[in-house]
């Protein structure tokens, strides 16, 4: 038996594990009965619902026919590494590490090392260009969220504002 | 008359200076984000939520709406001139919109779409201010059965009417009713599926998932697309106004764009992005003179229909949520979301309680749209100049604004995290052809219908014939039942698949 659509075949996959993993981690609550309702009620439900609906999916995808198999086609990870890097980095400089007993950088120091980190995700990067760019951002972020929005963020490193 | 004396309430709120301010601002970003492809306005919506937490509740949504209906106007200017739908429901105003710019006619392109949504937008205000109080009485008569029936129904509208395969769009909104549980349970206090992670057990902010399977999801998807050779026809838009064989010609394309438009964007699962499939479909049904330019040639009723039909649908789309407290897309989930946050419980009480917010947010689109009909037409120099930016500039931004609206949404560096992972879901998403717009809509109405699920059995006493007897209930889900069966027969789903494949 071959895979005739992949694209199903690994979402309907997708679909069974997760309903299998909310039904069962839904038992672990009270379940009840319908009329009266306990907390595992719904997700149980909704969690069995979603393993049969994947069972479907991932049965079609072995039998019906596709015109090109419905390749998933090539990962390309570099993008999401550096998106993904650069909200971690933000996220860690922004608020602090208390765990590693990090201080907080504040949000300049964020907005470029996101900006930087981001930007490695595009296929051209030109260092001057995007120092540019993120000083722009970094501006006009202050202007909008501490200015003018007034919202409470750290703005400097800790160590310098104290 | 009360609808006069209504909408008098409503232009006293939306004339103030502050809520033209925000009006403007919401058109002036709504056609900034429709004519920057790659940037659409769920994302935008749910990167300035927490932006509006400062504002007063009325300027919060003006502003917001304007982006939504501000997005058709400024999708339509990327589709003529580069090609590129700058917005997904001006896809196929690319197809006829583009051959026009090609020979020359982009000017009496863009005054079509832009003329064309103008007067859709005003019919689609008038019918909301009209509908509005009727179907609020009606939901007035709703139990908890009778809205567990209408979310069944708006659900199912949703996958139905969406394009791509019927069961993964169930399947999506399952998976998304199961995230909407995460997080302590109303009734018995037990966090659930929360990993003793404290942050999760206020659940999952949907600003996170939007952001993250949206904003940062398009942005890979996007990047993955090697970029490709744009031609833009800045240079020759000149003569902007049609001809009056033009103006003979879309006038009744708008008028039917607009009808259709208008009942799409009220159905469940309805909005902007139907609408205009479904009016380029039934214009290029119609025959044409004699000595027309054939469809796909640059014919001006390609152009005006469609762009019509989204501008319609957008504001009709707003009855069901202000009227049921039922959001029929992804964008009108958003403005739960922002509605909650500003402690307002969507649902028909809101125009009592609230009437200058309901009546004001409705002047305000009409002016939005006067608006917008100056800010896309004359100024339109400007807006081509911006298709020139390029996307290496503009993806660091996006990618910043998500983080910053995140992290302000709830103070706290956890939310940061969590977006990345649904970052990085939302590109699987887009890799398995998996629709996320489905997972959105089911994550908002989760709560709700396990709330009025158990209400409603709780007071039948466990008894599920409850939801077939009560008649309104019975007829919602005879209704969603009819819509599943229509879609799955063979002719009409041959034709929903030619309909979605015409891009």
């Amino acid at each position: 038996m071959s895979i005739k659509s992949q694209k199903d075949f690994f979402s309907g996959l997708m679909f069974m594990a997760i309903g299998v993993a909310f039904a069962g981690g839904a038992t672990n609550y009270t379940v009840g009965n319908a009329a009266r309702m306990g907390p595992g009620y719904f997700p149980l439900v909704l969690g069995v619902l979603l393993a049969l609906l994947g069972t479907v999916i991932t049965f079609k995808a072995l039998v019906v026919e596709t015109e090109d198999g419905d390749k998933i086609g090539r990962w390309v990870w570099r993008p999401v590494g550096y998106i993904v890097a650069a909200n971690l980095v933000f996220g860690v400089l922004i608020g602090g590490l208390p765990s590693i007993q990090l201080p907080a950088m504040g949000m300049i120091v964020a907005i470029y090392a996101l900006t930087l980190i981001s930007a490695k995700a595009g296929e051209t990067f030109d260092l001057k260009e995007i120092l540019i760019l993120s000083t722009i951002l970094a501006a006009g972020s202050y202007v909008t969220f501490i200015l003018v929005l007034k919202l409470q963020i750290q703005v400097w490193p800790t160590f310098i504002t104290g | 008359m009360d609808l006069i004396t209504n909408l008098s309430i409503g232009f006293g709120v939306a004339f103030t200076p502050i809520n033209l301010l925000y009006a403007f601002i919401g058109c002036l970003l709504g056609t900034l984000i429709g004519v920057l492809p790659g940037i659409g306005p769920v994302a935008t919506i749910a990167m300035l939520l927490p932006a509006t937490y400062s504002l007063p509740p009325v300027s919060a949504l003006i502003m917001l709406a304007g982006i939504y209906y501000g997005a058709q106007y400024g999708g339509s200017t990327t589709a003529i001139l580069v090609n590129l739908p700058g917005e997904s429901s001006s896809v196929v105003t690319c197809i006829d919109g583009y051959q026009m710019a090609r020979q020359g006619r982009a000017g009496p392109a863009l005054a079509a779409a832009g003329l064309g949504s103008f007067f859709a937008g005003c019919v689609g205000t008038l019918l909301l201010a009209a509908f509005a109080p009727p179907l609020t009485e009606l939901a007035f008569k709703f139990g908890p059965a009778e809205y567990f029936a209408l979310m069944i129904l708006g659900l199912i509208g949703a996958v139905v009417l969406a394009s791509g395969s019927l069961l993964k769009a169930i399947a999506m909104i399952l998976l998304g009713l199961l995230l909407g549980v995460v997080g302590t349970d109303v009734n018995s206090g037990v966090a659930r599926f929360s990993f003793d992670i404290p942050e999760l057990t206020d659940g999952i902010g949907f600003v996170v998932i939007a952001m993250g399977v949206f904003g940062y999801g398009e942005i890979i998807t996007n990047l993955a697309i090697p970029e490709e050779h744009r031609e833009v026809f800045t240079a020759k838009v000149s003569g902007l106004w049609p001809t009056k064989q033009d103006f003979k010609d879309m006038t009744p394309a708008v008028l039917r764009g607009t009808f259709l438009g208008s009942a799409l964007g009220i159905l469940p699962g309805g909005g902007a992005l139907l609408a205009s499939f479904a009016a380029y479909a039934l214009e290029k049904k119609i025959k044409g003179k004699p000595g027309e330019i054939p469809f796909g040639k640059g014919n001006i009723r390609g152009v005006a229909s469609p762009e019509s039909a989204n501008n319609a649908g957008a504001q009709t789309s707003f009855i069901p949520l202000l009227t049921l407290g039922i959001p029929p897309n992804a964008v009108m989930a958003l403005m739960v979301g922002a509605m909650t946050i500003h402690n307002i419980q969507p649902g028909p009480q809101v125009m009592t309680s609230n009437p200058e917010l309901f009546w004001g947010l409705i002047a305000s689109m009409w002016i939005g749209n006067a608006m917008l009909i100056v800010l896309n037409l004359p100024l339109i120099g400007i807006w081509i100049k911006l298709l020139t930016v390029p996307y290496r500039w503009l993806f660091p931004a996006i990618v910043l604004f998500c983080a910053i609206g995140v992290y302000t949404t709830n103070n706290n560096t956890f939310d940061i995290w969590l977006v990345a992972l649904f970052g990085f879901i939302g590109y699987m998403f887009n890799k398995l052809g998996m629709e996320p717009a489905p997972l959105l809509l089911g994550f908002i109405l989760g709560p709700m219908m396990e709330e009025n699920l158990r209400r409603a059995l709780l007071l039948s006493r466990g008894d599920w014939s409850v939801f077939v007897t009560r008649p309104l209930s019975g007829g919602l889900l005879a209704a969603a039942v009819l819509m599943l069966v229509v879609v799955l027969l063979p002719s009409i789903k041959r034709k929903r698949e030619e309909a979605f494949v015409e891009e």
